[in-house]
């Protein structure tokens, strides 16, 4: 927090455009976006068309919002195990009680009278899953700060739990998304392709959330000095609960974003969430501890990681190479990052 | 309370026996008392091959925060690959195998505290790219076949003498061993140490960069090993056959009441927890719950233990 966080986000102050560290650090994301970007358009020029962004672009709305998600946890100091098998248990929650209330179980398959009474059909009882599921996360937040936990631990049994009710409410992979959430992930807007806005959309909204409000500097606040945030007379346990309550909305909307895309449910849809989730929130610059992350540089960093795969493939590299490749790329950035904050800690 | 009973009831890993042994308990009770000794074997021979990589990962947690190794799975299936298909079934081979998994483990170690130290990545994403690097490599190498291990080799792996596995003892001693090292040699101090204020460890002379370097190449040489065994326990390298352990390693040290945060091991505690986390999977297994329940019970299980024992650790 030593150096003003609001400036080390994309929207970095004018006058330090030209020539300082920290600028570029903050550039870096954008910068690793646009070269993979570059190099996907030279190695398949059709991907440059509206339908061919669309396609590039749209697996990272939903990996955005589980990024996000991560950074919130982060901005407390606390790292989420579990988001992968939560998105996925949101997935299967979406395509069965979202879409056909309880009688969409196939746990109940049978048990439900054949016209089925009102209460068994509305979509209510999947809200209310859902909303129950947000306030497990926030009363995470709230014994680990009360029990003094280590939210690894915490968030590992919870990926256990999470991964087990998935399979509960769907156990094997099927059921139907929504249609107002599938017309809603094959929006049409005109000129830029709806991922993009969609990107642009979360990214805004998150930085305007948690860098720009009161409460939001609070919440990093608390993971830059807890004691001092304490002695000005917050409660550490609503912040706590707050932030991770925010990643528990968070994971909703990735889950509803990824089943809107699919459109059919699957419980270990988004195994892969939970690493992917640091290794973009990391990419975008946030850090472990501190307090120091960045929501615009969180999307950045999950949509260049999308990009990444798709690149890949594009490339015709031999298959065997293809997930080691994906190590070499974070490696990079990574090491190009070090190379910046070097010349910040020059300065 | 005599004063030996609360010394050893304020040990922090003892919570960790007792919920073993009441899981055992249950699990016997529901079937009655047959095979208890059964149960205990596979259970040793099981919790054997996370206590193994337990060790590192617990010394490279206890170096402080963001200190966790996750390239254990891959570098278990890169030295079990090698391992098994340099070794081509062969009874002479066997001494060749180790060695080479063990020179596995040490390039790993050397390439993961490289990226640390010279690109300064923080180690969980350090070691999660070149995870990725390893995976690869692993499956380049074989394609995935699976080549049995050498027959003496498989039966010294699931071997058991009056009940206790031959590795499990092997382990056992290990595990003394680590003990040992970690509270007695200036190594272990210095880990712990680190962990525990990076900067205080660096002003009162520990060279803090040697300390972390052999630690994560401790971890990985100890993960390599693992992947020797198990792939001759479990009939062979498979390209998946790490993967548990991510998760497992971490849970098991935190359970067996390693902080989080660094600086304070604990080795008696993760046989404990290695067993605790085997016997939980049996007893639902016994039970004939469905794998949802199975899950979801166990993370219940993870998660109340760490509530339930997180009151009992002091806060500074």
């Amino acid at each position: 927090m030593s150096e003003g966080a609001p400036s080390t986000t994309l929207l970095g102050r004018g006058y330090a455009w030209s020539t300082s560290p920290r600028v570029l650090r903050s550039l870096l994301p954008a910068f690793s976006l646009a070269v993979i970007l570059i190099a996907i358009f030279y190695l398949q020029p059709r991907a440059m068309s509206p339908i061919g962004m669309k396609l590039l672009f749209n697996l990272a709305v939903p990996i955005a919002l589980a990024t996000i998600a991560q950074m919130f946890v982060l901005a407390v100091n606390d790292l989420d195990l579990s988001i992968g098998a939560y998105v996925g248990f949101v997935v299967a929650v979406g395509s069965t009680m979202l879409s056909g209330g309880l009688a969409g179980l196939p746990l109940l398959e049978g048990l439900i009278p054949d016209p089925a009474p009102w209460i068994f059909t509305t979509p209510l009882a999947g809200i209310v899953v859902l909303a129950a599921a947000i306030g497990v996360y926030a009363l995470l937040g709230a014994v680990i700060q009360l029990r003094n936990l280590p939210s690894i631990v915490v968030t590992l049994g919870m990926s256990f739990i999470w991964a087990g009710l998935a399979v509960l409410v769907l156990p094997t992979p099927g059921g139907s998304a929504p249609t107002w959430l599938r017309g809603l992930m094959t929006l049409q807007v005109p000129i830029v392709p709806f991922p993009i806005v969609a990107l642009i959309v979360i990214g805004l909204v998150v930085h305007l959330l948690l860098m720009r409000s009161a409460y939001g500097a609070v919440i990093r606040g608390s993971g830059g000095n807890p004691r001092s945030v304490a002695r000005a007379g917050w409660s550490l346990v609503r912040v706590k609960m707050a932030a991770f309550g925010l990643a528990g909305l968070f994971g909703v909307l990735s889950g509803l974003a990824l089943l809107g895309l699919t459109t059919a449910g699957d419980a270990n849809i988004a195994v892969r969430y939970t690493l992917l989730s640091i290794a973009g929130a990391i990419l975008g610059g946030s850090e472990f501890v501190g307090g120091r992350v960045s929501p615009i540089g969180a999307v950045i960093g999950a949509a260049t990681l999308t990009l990444a795969n798709s690149f890949l493939t594009f490339l015709r590299l031999n298959p065997d190479w293809q997930i080691g490749a994906q190590g070499a790329i974070l490696i990079i950035v990574l090491a190009l990052r070090v190379l910046i904050s070097r010349g910040e800690v020059r300065n | 309370m005599p004063a030996a009973v609360k010394q050893i009831l304020e040990r922090p890993w003892i919570w960790v026996y007792i919920a073993a042994i009441a899981v055992w308990g249950a699990t016997m009770v529901f079937t009655q008392g047959q095979g208890g000794g059964d149960l205990l074997t596979a259970a040793l021979a099981f919790a054997t091959f996370s206590v193994i990589v337990a060790l590192g990962q617990m010394m490279v947690i206890t170096l402080g925060p963001g200190n966790v190794d996750l390239s254990i799975p891959a570098t278990m299936t890169l030295a079990g690959t090698v391992a098994t298909k340099v070794m081509d079934t062969q009874d002479s081979m066997i001494l060749v195998g180790f060695l080479l998994a063990l020179a596995v483990g040490l390039g790993v170690g050397l390439f993961n505290y490289g990226l640390i130290r010279l690109l300064q990545i923080p180690p969980i994403i350090a070691t999660l790219s070149s995870s990725f690097l390893f995976q690869s490599a692993a499956i380049w190498y074989n394609r995935g076949l699976r080549i049995k291990p050498p027959p003496q080799l498989a039966d010294i792996a699931t071997r058991d003498v009056l009940g206790l596995p031959l590795l499990a003892a092997a382990v056992i001693l290990l595990a003394v061993i680590v003990h040992v090292v970690l509270h007695r040699t200036t190594y272990g101090r210095a880990v712990t140490a680190v962990g525990q204020n990076t900067r205080a460890a660096a002003l009162a002379g520990i060279n803090v960069d040697r300390v972390r370097f052999q630690t994560y190449v401790f971890c990985a040489v100890l993960a390599a090993v693992n992947g020797f065994f198990f792939s001759a326990f479990s009939g062979g390298a498979a390209l998946n056959m790490g993967q548990a352990y991510l998760l497992n390693s971490i849970a098991v040290v935190v359970i067996g009441g390693t902080s989080v945060a660094g600086g304070f091991a604990n080795v008696p505690g993760l046989w404990a927890a290695a067993m605790f986390l085997f016997l939980v999977e049996a007893m639902l297994n016994t039970f004939g719950l469905g794998a949802g329940i199975r899950l979801v019970l166990t993370g219940l299980i993870i998660v109340g233990v760490i509530i339930a024992a997180g009151g009992q650790k002091t806060e500074r």
